[in-house]
Formats: C-alpha cells, structure tokens, sequence
C-alpha cells in the first residue's frame, strides 16, 4: 500500500469512498507518522489514538453497511488546542488551563464530528493565539518540517506543521490576525481565514472578538475548500454568525481547475504590502512577482493598486486586539476553570488568589497584551488609542472598499520572509509583530484571505505564500482563483510544493498515547 | 505621550489581577513603553471626521426565539472548578482583613 499519509484529503476521500481503503488504515497511518516524526516536530500537544481508531472503526461499519456518508467522512484531521473538545484537553497553549478538559465542543468540532471526520488531536499554538512563532506556547515550541531550527508560524504552528509534517491531511486553525495564513506560508501549506462571521466561533476560546475567525489548514486548495463546506453556516451560540446561505467552496475550487478559470479576472497588487517596503525579504519579493507574471500569462487583468491606510494596520492591530485580549481573559479568575495558585504570603483572599494564579498561568506575551490592552482602555487614554484605532479600521475598510472597486481579488506576499529561525525575534515584541503586516487588514475588514505556497526563496530554499483576499462574503472567489493558481504551479513544477519537503528522521518507537 | 512608569504599570497590573516580579515589572515598562510609542502613530489618521468601526460587519440586535432551551448540568459546569462545595464553585473569602 503506498503511503497514505502523502495523499491529499480528498484523494484520500475518494479511496475511502471506494472501499479501497479503510478509514481504520488511513487512522493508523496518520498515529504512525505522527509517533515516528512528532518528537521532534511537537505539532500536536495531545493525540488520541485510541478514540481516533474507535471513531475510524465506527465510520467504516457504517460505509459497509451502506450509509450514504459525506465527502470527507473517514479522513483524519487535526484540531487547534485554541478550539473546546469534550473529549480532549483544550489548553489553547497556556498553563492556566493545563489539563482542562471543556464540558462541551466548538461549534466547528461538533461540525467535524457530525461529518464523520475522524479526529487525530490537538495542536500546538502561542498561547490563547498571542504569536507568530509557537514560541509562546507555554508546551515548547513547534519546529518547522522544512528546517527544524526554524518556528512554524504563529500562532497555529502546529496546525501548519502538522499537514505539512504529513502527520494529517487536514487541521482547524484560528486567524486574529494571521495565525492561519503566516503559518501556511512559512510552512508551504494551504490556510484560509473566512470573511467574519462566515465560521463559527462558539468553543473558540476567545482571543480578540471583533477579528477572530476559524479556518481550515490542508496541503491543496481544494481540500480547503471541502473543510470549509464542513465548518461554514450560521450558528445561534454565536451571535456574530452571518445567516446567509453559502455556496459550495469545493464547487468554487473545482471551477478553478477548468482552462481559462483566469482569464479576465482582475487582480489587484496591493501597492503598500507587495513586497517592495522594509522588511520584505528579496525571495520573496521574487516569487511573489513570478507568480503577478504567470497570472498575467493565464489572462488575468492585473493592475496595482493603493490602501494608504495599510501603512496603520499593524498599529491599529496592537491596540484593538490587546484592548479586546485584555477583556476576554479576565474569564481566567481561578474560580469556573483551570489553575488555582494561592500568594506566598500574606491573606488569601479571592482577588489575591486570583492575581497569583495569572502570574503564575500567563506567560510573559500574554502579560504584556493584557497590560497594554488595559492601559489602552484606561480613562484619559481611550480616545487616543483605541479610539483612534477604531478610527483606523474605518480607513481599511475604505481602502478595501475602494479597491474591489476596481479588483475582483486582491493579492501580496502571505508573509514578509520566510520562516525564521526559532528563538530569534522572540526578546523583540514589535519584530515579532510586523511579521503580521500582510494579514492584518484583512481581519481589520472582516474579508477573507487565502495563503497558498507560490515556490521556494532561491536565498534559503524556504517556502514562499501568496495570500489572495476577496470582499467580505466573496470567500468562493478565493477557492476558484487560488485553484486555479496552484494548478498552474503545480503544472510548471510537476508537482506539488509539499512534496519538496526534507525527509524527516522516523524514530522507531512508537509513542505513548498523549504523550506525543 | 509615551512615557510610561514603572508604578504605572504596577497600577495597570493591579487593574489587571497579575502580580508582577519586579524583574517583570522592569523589562515590561520598557516594551510597553516602546510598543506604546510605535503603536500612537495611529493618532496621525484617525482625525475627527473619520467614524469608528468596532466590528468588522455590522449587526443589530440579534435575538433568538423566547424558549427554553437546555444548557450545561450543574455536574459539567462545576467539571473544571479548581475548589467545589456541593453546587457550588468554593471560593476562597471575597473581602480581607480590613472589610
């Protein structure tokens, strides 16, 4: 049997669907690779090999016995530990809810679950998605498959590394800011941020509620687009859900396979995060223009154009988002759920209680957004920081608005570099945080974006991502124009990016449950 | 605008119910204060004709039907408290010594 674990998802579906193979194969094959390869990855922080078996076991008797099941029923899948399961721990990479296990799941699990997805685990993330690095996770961090000294991406590194690592054909992942799409670019795999509201958040553990959005992580377009059509829909729990019906992704994304998908599409370049700025790195500047040349080849009408207001996202980002941070952790009082730490000294009172607990639950990221956020609400500064920055948001919106005037879709680097190496902007925050100026301002605007890989930086032989954004609700645009595009790739390289990835080293124990 | 103190980020810990080291409260009165001057380049655009956005795409008033619907049992809700007593989260006293 060849190598399941190499397979797309929906190669794999249509094996599953075809008898050819069983989802109990396909299961074990998944927690054979992750046992021989997580070591030294660390994507997942918990896997559960033997409820994913049951649930394999389960999927396959009900195909023998006939049952019509959905496309990706049977495929494994990989869980953000930032999303609630009743049945595994969710930590969103903190100590301060180690071992929790929530009394109810995500939306979007529930979702997975009812398709008949088999799930592998949870993933490593910064903790509550405070990174772009996985550095911040308060479990170690996770080591990117292309080189192992390099971060993932942040915050959903270990969605990105595990698709990439070919330890699942398919993760959820959260986007605040880029934590789909920066790691899908630096790992040379596939994520998508969804116009807000499109997914649901409810069981997400919340980082900033005016930006956070759930996404499907996967190694093709088209498997995106078939986890999307699992996830998207409205949902009472959460009250920022659109009601609106959605197309079929996975129909957007097989119209992008037909000749001539592209001809005629208008493709903006956005002027301000092309590639030309400081910290734009020369190989990824160089694939990013390769690829503005091929659409151009394929018929594509692309035209530059402006969003002066960009040039304040990164900004605006860092007040909205510590500001909201600040408020939704506030939950983490040592009372509902997670750690308890009595002060060392002195009376124990609840409120002391509670500030020893988050001291001692909180790493230093985490502090230091709560703090900036709660000085940015306080009385005297409101109206010049996060006042402004609301006022800012306005300003891309505008700009978006002006630029899907003249663009059906829009395009830039996913990233400004490629992955760098671990440990080496982690004592410089605002470093750190310019690693997010290309997906900012989609979650400012509430559009969508889509990260696909466009090729190698010829400096370092790291991947290189192209994000596409489209107007709010538009998400199947991204679908037929990023399959399009990988398709073309895909036929100039003879293959598909992932497959140029280093071998890794297998061990040859196998690991115990949860302890991977 | 930028210049931030160290007791100033005491009170904003305090406001915040995070104890610091004092080596924490150093390094972070340095980053915030940093982070702060780099991150007020904002107040350059947002002038007073501009509106503020809070949500990406605008809602009102989203209600649901008026029925009773089940929520969390008492058993699930209290699955992940640190300390119980009965049905009850246990907590340890509210007020100190000077109440």
């Amino acid at each position: 049997m060849s190598d399941l674990t190499r397979l797309t998802a929906s190669a794999l579906a249509e094996k599953l669907a075809s008898g050819e193979v069983s989802s109990v194969q396909a299961t074990q094959a998944h927690l054979d690779r992750i046992a021989a390869v997580d070591g030294d990855v660390h994507a997942f922080l918990h896997v559960a090999s033997e409820d994913a078996l049951t649930t394999a076991t389960v999927v396959d008797g009900r195909r023998a016995a006939g049952e019509k099941l959905g496309p990706l029923a049977g495929v494994p899948i990989a869980i953000k530990d930032v999303l609630c399961t009743y049945d595994m721990p969710s930590t969103a990479g903190s100590k301060i809810l180690e071992g929790w296990v929530p009394p109810y799941d995500a939306t979007v699990v529930r979702k997975l679950r009812e398709a008949d997805l088999v799930p592998l685990g949870k993933t490593n993330m910064d903790e509550f998605a405070m990174g772009s690095s996985t550095e911040h996770s308060a479990y170690g961090p996770t080591h990117n498959p292309w080189d192992l000294d390099r971060i993932p991406g942040g915050s959903g590194g270990g969605s990105a590394a595990a698709v990439a690592a070919f330890e699942a054909p398919l993760a959820l992942g959260s986007d605040t800011g880029g934590s789909i799409r920066q790691p899908a670019a630096v790992t040379g795999s596939v994520g998508v941020k969804p116009t807000y509201g499109g997914v649901s958040r409810y069981g997400a553990i919340a980082l900033a509620s005016s930006l956070d959005q759930v996404g499907p992580v996967t190694r093709s377009v088209l498997d995106a687009a078939l986890l999307h059509d699992v996830i998207v829909g409205h949902d009472r729990f959460d009250s920022t859900s659109l009601t609106q019906q959605w197309p079929s992704m996975a129909d957007a994304a097989r119209a992008g396979l037909k000749d001539d998908a592209l001809k005629g599409v208008r493709v903006g370049v956005v002027k301000e995060i092309s590639g030309s700025g400081e910290g734009f790195q020369a190989g990824v500047k160089q694939r990013f223009d390769e690829t503005v040349q091929l659409l151009t080849a394929a018929g594509a009408e692309v035209i530059e154009v402006s969003a002066p207001s960009f040039e304040y996202a990164v900004s605006a980002y860092y007040l909205i988002l510590p500001a909201e941070a600040s408020s939704n952790l506030a939950r983490f009082d040592s009372v509902r759920f997670g750690l308890r730490v009595s002060p060392e000294s002195g009376p124990v009172t609840s409120e002391r209680v509670m500030s020893a607990t988050r001291d001692a639950g909180f790493g230093a990221e985490v502090k230091r957004r709560i703090i900036l956020g709660t000085y940015a609400l306080s009385a005297g500064y409101y109206d010049a920081y996060y006042g402004s920055a609301q006022k800012v948001r306005t300003l891309i919106q505008r700009d978006f608005s002006a630029a899907f005037e003249k663009a059906d879709v829009l395009i830039s680097p996913a990233a400004p570099t490629t992955a760098f190496r671990l440990g080496e902007k982690i004592d410089d925050p605002l470093a750190m945080y310019l690693n997010d100026i290309t997906t900012i301002p989609a979650n400012l605007a509430g559009v969508p974006g889509l990260a696909l890989p466009v090729g190698l930086a010829p400096e370092d032989g790291l991947p290189v991502g192209l994000q596409i954004m489209a107007p709010a609700r538009q998400d199947a645009r991204l679908y037929t124009i990023g399959a399009a595009l990988e398709r073309l790739l895909e036929a100039g390289w003879g293959h598909p990016l992932s497959s140029l990835a280093p071998v890794l080293a297998e061990a040859t124990f196998a690991s115990e449950e949860g302890a991977a | 605008m930028s210049d931030i103190s160290a007791d100033q980020v005491r009170h904003l810990a305090d406001l915040a119910r995070i104890d610091l080291s004092d080596a924490e409260l150093t390094s972070l009165t340095a980053e915030l204060a940093q982070i702060v001057e780099s991150v007020a380049k904002v107040s350059e655009v947002a002038t007073p004709d501009v509106p503020a956005t809070s949500h990406p795409i605008p809602m009102t008033n989203v209600f649901r039907e008026d029925v009773e619907v089940p929520g969390l049992t008492v058993e699930q809700a209290l699955s992940g408290a640190p300390d119980r007593e009965g049905d009850f989260f246990r907590v340890p006293p509210i007020l100190g010594e000077e109440a």
